[in-house]
């Protein structure tokens, strides 16, 4: 069992997400950056759909009642276990009584932490993952949780004392792939969401990535008909400033899809913090 | 049917109309076609999300306009009676803007038959269409922050019933007992795209 001493900013549980629901109108939710969090459950012998915990901007600190593998991941910022320095993006044993302590990175926004066992929580549709957007799953942790943890018997050997991770560019470029409604824009709108630097917005959260920098002006008049989306799609609404959607975000909308981030950028887009500038390259 | 790329996981296709939509979105989930993940139908287009590793996206895109689609999408789904206590905060004001009395507009909204165009902004939230055209009214220009789980509610040419708390900005007219979401519950939903729903005065509740 661990409990929260404090949670920082925003931690969350999170796991896979509850794909297969989005007709019902269920978001996917779950890891906004998939990457990381499945490394952080590899790297401490987890399957990957093990449940674990998204700290924003870091500032969490937990508090473990018995001895434990952990590991790190994600947004790159100080890890310390009773007072100890400790390398992320590696495996590191905290024993019973052992306070884990999160700094604040510098780079990037969400670090994600797997324990051994996974966090074993109630399953809501088949997913331990907090939805923001919905209110599926559990709460966003506050001080004083317990979360349970699972047992450990039959997982795989911890085999790796490290992982190499590429660190976050300055200015990330992002691919994408014009559509589906690329032909709702002008000509000169589809060169500037490739050539222009746009700036991401303090608005941003797990449902999307609000982006300020050149409207997107539409060729058409008139409102598209409500459809589905996808993780990963540049939206835009009336005002023109397009909105990357990440893991939380509603299953259909009605503002038209310029274009979709290739599926291996969304992780980079989930560590975009406001005030940070992007690209985007087709 | 065009067939539209959405990134390197989903294809979006678009039908003719509605109807084409659900019978499009029922003919995908039947045939269940490996490394399919998610199929969401939208007014006029299906949404196909897949797994690229399992399943290659430009063999999915010549598949799909090849599919045959059943004659009805609403096979072996039941219509769905949603009984209303028609007592919503936005009932006198949605008849001053139709021109209706209260009661006009109850019996205009008990009347039509609708369908599940599709679900979308919370769990189980379906829009459906069928609502009487004299009852087209606009959304409240100041959204609730709290709108009660079971209000029921219309805006634009939708109506719908909000299947838990949530802000919102349709109008409300009146209330159901009938749980529409439930996560205990398999599908968690009670409404699926293409059923078809009526509703029906509560008498009894009242």
């Amino acid at each position: 069992m661990i409990e929260v001493v404090r949670p920082g900013p925003l931690a969350t549980v999170q796991d896979l997400g509850r794909p297969g629901h989005a007709h019902l109108g269920v978001p996917c939710s779950g890891a906004a950056d998939g990457r990381a969090f499945r490394l952080a459950n590899r790297l401490v012998g987890n399957p990957e759909s093990a449940a674990g915990v998204e700290f924003t901007v870091g500032g969490g600190a937990l508090r473990f009642r018995r001895p434990a593998w952990v590991a790190v991941t994600g947004a790159p910022l100080p890890v310390r276990i009773d007072g100890r320095a400790c390398g992320m993006n590696a495996p590191c044993r905290v024993s019973v009584g052992g306070l884990l302590e999160l700094g604040h990175p510098q780079f990037g926004l969400r670090s994600y932490l797997a324990v051994r066992g996974g966090i074993t929580v109630d399953e809501v549709l088949g997913s331990r993952a907090t939805d923001l957007l919905s209110g599926l799953g559990p709460a966003p942790l506050a001080e004083g949780d317990r979360l349970p943890v699972g047992p450990t018997a039959g997982l795989e050997d911890i085999l790796v004392d490290a992982a190499p991770v590429v660190p976050l560019p300055e200015v990330p470029i992002l691919r994408i792939t014009p559509g589906p409604r690329d032909d709702w824009f002008t000509g000169e709108a589809l060169t500037s969401l490739t050539s222009a630097t746009f700036e991401v917005s303090p608005e941003s959260n797990r449902v999307g990535v609000r982006l300020t920098g050149p409207r997107l002006e539409r060729a058409r008049e008139g409102e598209l008909s409500s459809e589905g989306m996808v993780t990963g799609a540049l939206q835009v609404p009336p005002s023109g400033l397009p909105i990357i959607v990440l893991a939380d975000h509603p299953t259909t909308g009605g503002y038209p899809v310029v274009a979709v981030l290739a599926s291996a950028d969304v992780p980079m887009a989930a560590q975009l913090r406001p005030g940070q500038r992007i690209r985007f390259r087709a | 049917m065009k067939v539209r790329r959405a990134g390197d996981t989903a294809l979006l296709v678009e039908t003719a109309d509605l109807a084409t939509a659900h019978r499009l979105h029922a003919a995908i989930r039947a045939a269940a076609p490996r490394g399919v993940i998610d199929v969401v139908p939208g007014e006029r287009t299906v949404l196909v999300v897949a797994d690229a590793r399992q399943c290659d996206l430009g063999r999915l895109a010549a598949w799909l306009p090849t599919l045959p689609l059943p004659e009805r999408p609403d096979d072996g789904m039941a219509p769905v009676e949603i009984p209303v206590v028609y007592d919503g905060e936005d009932l006198d004001e949605v008849a001053g803007l139709t021109g209706l009395s209260r009661t006009e507009v109850v019996q205009r909204h008990t009347a039509a038959s609708y369908t599940v165009a599709y679900l979308g902004f919370s769990p189980g939230f379906g829009y459906l269409t069928g609502l009487d055209p004299a009852l087209h009214v606009s959304r409240r220009e100041s959204p609730r922050t709290a709108v009660p789980a079971g209000s029921v509610a219309i805006a634009g040419p939708y109506a719908a019933v909000y299947p838990s708390r949530s802000p919102g900005g349709w109008r409300l007219l009146g209330r159901s007992r009938l749980p529409l979401w439930d996560v205990t519950r398999d599908p968690p939903s009670l409404l699926q795209p293409g059923a078809h729903v009526r509703f029906v005065a509560d008498e009894e509740a009242r």
